[in-house]
């Protein structure tokens, strides 16, 4: 990108690469300390501790799972009750076919619940993470290709409040961050 | 003297711990190997390979087409032994998809961290033997044109499926297991994939491995519901894997039939298809660790502790089989003592025994260390148990089935070519989707062997300078 060009983009973010993930963690915590918002670390891995380091909380996805799954057991009961004991009570053996045919209903109810969550899962951590989306400012920055190979970033958006060019450039220098870079918008 | 030296030394350093990866290799190491098998040419033994397994599959094909054409006829089955080979195979296969699953979630729960460099590869076999064992019952319905009646959608007929019946739940169960093993299979896929798409010299491959990656960044706001969602498909697909061959079990279990109506089904089942599922990993995992020069990340550690799995559920299904023969005579029931005296001294003895010397007396051999590391004898006893789970499913359906309760009724049972090749055919369907896998996707999680690396560690501090002494170098 041509610095004309550049000069017309709004920034999107400051990154900086760290040697190996203890750096990073290190990285991390100052940065959290410092009391930014929009920001984030790249690493080809998950970091055990990271989101305490970043001072996230928890991931709520396991709640939503939960009420996948809720969804899936509830398909399963009514998917298993309506037919066989409604629309088409099939006697079988002399067993009943109210409510006390229900142990024979137990296996379907945990597939479907399992299936419910499984997907809820999948495509959870998926919306939750706002992908797919076929580009991001990142991948103009040449380095960040080695991301998925064994580099580490962290990024401070500019939305971020607390952003500013020159003094977030300054802040990720001082803890130990390499080619401190500016990335711009893609359009 | 030498005791009360060693009681003084720290525990760590008496018995350090193996790295997972062997000769301090880095991570950029790892992306290079691992990537490399797919971005290189293909060697010449992979195109062979593929050459032979894709004509056997090919001829099952065929056979599944006269079959589908002709009728059932064309089988060997006949009453009384209704279920045969079809239903054989299918468990067989079924059995097979169990160590993949098991390997991605019971170990990931049990924090096995040697799991990471083989579970890839599993869970692609899981899939693949679940295709396979899907086909079974599939053909066997005879008029496969009316195989919809399976699924409860409500059609003019008024007519909806017997919820109550084991094959119903079976369809859920394995219907379920396969998707879910999808699912947990992707999404360990997508950071490998994101490390394909940056590595893509083409603009088709990278525009392929960037779709299929998802745009993946790996920012830590991602991987933490990543790695949510993954403790959660692992909590999930724990239960799920136990429940599918206890499901299958249940086909056999809730009916009547001596040989059959046992209560130890489930959990002997279960127990065989992890003892199967595993051997089938070591029967394509150690000739692939050669080939592609995976020792360092597959390595004997790694086959170690599977043989003691191996060794360890073939135990189990060692005393399933005791407990039923003794059970058979205990109970008092003439009809279950026939059928298991039938079983290990009737016609079929020889399958009886190849059953027992395959899937508990071979096993017996990983007791012994120097088994456990030698390729041929691992080999040799993976082998055994593959072919010794075929004939657990043949002894229990057939035998089982072909001296019924009225002698007037009784049958040999000869399987026919359409039959063997059929069973051929889903061998060569399962290897050729294998080879397919290693070529266009990474076969071993490239991120998560990272993850186990010492470096990976936010903690991690590199040992000071001086010589450095490889605990890899004594088994190497």
């Amino acid at each position: 990108m041509s610095a004309a060009a550049a000069l017309k983009k709004p920034p999107f973010a400051v990154i900086a690469e760290f040697s190996d993930a203890a750096a990073l963690y290190a990285a991390a915590e100052k940065v959290r300390d410092a009391g930014f918002k929009f920001w984030d670390v790249h690493s080809p891995f998950p970091i055990h501790g990271m989101n305490k380091a970043m001072g996230l909380k928890k991931s709520p996805l396991g709640y939503i799972i939960f009420c996948g799954g809720s969804v899936g057991f509830l398909t399963a009961t009514l998917l298993e009750f309506i037919p066989s004991s409604y629309l088409f009570p099939l006697i079988v053996h002399g067993k009943p076919v109210d409510f006390f045919t229900v142990p024979a209903f137990f296996v379907m109810m945990f597939e479907l619940t399992v299936l419910f969550s499984a997907f809820t899962a999948f495509f959870g951590v998926f919306i939750m993470n706002r992908l797919p989306r076929l580009h991001h400012p990142l991948f103009d920055y040449e380095a960040f290709s080695r991301v998925t190979n064994d580099a580490f970033f962290l990024v401070i958006e500019s939305t971020d409040p607390k952003f500013s060019e020159i003094e977030t450039k300054e802040l990720l220098a001082t803890i130990g961050g390499k080619d401190v870079s500016l990335i711009y918008e893609n359009d | 003297m030498a005791e009360s030296e060693a009681s003084t030394v720290p525990f760590v350093e008496r018995m350090p711990r193996h790295p997972l990866v062997w000769n301090n290799h880095s991570m950029a190491w790892i992306s290079d190997r691992i990537a490399g098998i797919v971005e290189n040419r293909a060697p010449r033994w992979w195109w062979i390979s593929i050459a032979v397994t894709a004509s056997f599959a090919a001829f099952g094909t065929f056979c599944i087409f006269y079959l589908l054409f002709t009728g059932v006829g064309v089988w060997g089955n006949n009453i009384p032994v209704a279920w045969a080979w079809d239903i054989t195979n299918f468990v067989f296969w079924i059995g097979i998809g169990h160590a993949g699953t098991l390997i991605s979630a019971i170990l990931h729960l049990c924090r096995q961290k040697w799991r990471t460099s083989i579970n890839r590869a599993s869970e692609a076999m899981t899939l693949f033997a679940v295709i396979c064992a899907a086909i079974f019952p599939g053909i066997h319905v005879g008029r496969v044109w009316m195989s919809w009646f399976l699924a409860p959608i409500p059609n003019p007929n008024w007519i909806w499926p017997n919820f109550r019946s084991a094959l119903m739940w079976d369809v859920f169960a394995v219907s379920t297991y396969f998707t879910v093993s999808v699912l947990f299979w992707y999404l360990g896929l997508v950071p490998d994939l994101g490390t394909m798409r940056d590595r893509a010299k083409g603009r088709v491959s990278r525009a392929v491995y960037w779709v299929l990656s998802f745009g993946w960044r790996g920012g830590n706001r991602q991987w933490r519901h990543y790695e949510m969602a993954y403790l959660v498909l692992a909590g999930l697909s724990t239960p799920l894997v136990l429940s599918v061959h206890s499901t299958v079990s249940f086909d056999f279990a809730t009916s009547v039939l001596p040989g059959w109506h046992t209560t130890i089904f489930p959990p002997y089942f279960v127990a065989g298809a992890i003892f199967g599922g595993f051997a089938m990993v070591l029967t394509l995992m150690l000739p692939l660790r050669s080939l592609f020069k995976l020792e360092d990340v597959f390595t004997w550690d790694h086959i170690d502790v599977m043989c003691k799995l191996v060794l360890f559920t073939g135990s189990i299904v060692g005393y399933a089989y005791s407990m039923e023969f003794f059970v058979a005579f205990y109970g008092g029931n003439p009809f279950e003592r026939f059928a298991f005296i039938n079983r290990y001294f009737g016609p079929y003895w020889w399958a009886s025994w190849t059953m027992f010397t395959c899937n508990v007396i071979m096993p017996q051999l990983m007791w012994v260390r120097a088994f456990r590391r030698n390729w041929a004898i691992v080999f040799f006893v993976s082998m055994c148990a593959n072919a010794g789970m075929w004939f657990e499913r043949f002894v229990i359906f057939v035998i089982s089935l072909h001296r019924d309760f009225l002698p007037s009724a009784w049958r040999m049972y000869y399987p026919t070519w359409v039959d063997v090749f059929t069973y051929i055919g889903s061998l060569g369907i399962f290897l050729t989707l294998f080879l397919l896998f290693i070529r266009f996707l990474p076969m071993v999680a490239m991120s998560e062997v990272k993850a186990v690396l010492p470096e990976a560690d936010p903690h991690y501090h590199p040992p000071p300078a001086g010589p450095k002494e490889s605990v890899t170098e004594v088994h190497a």
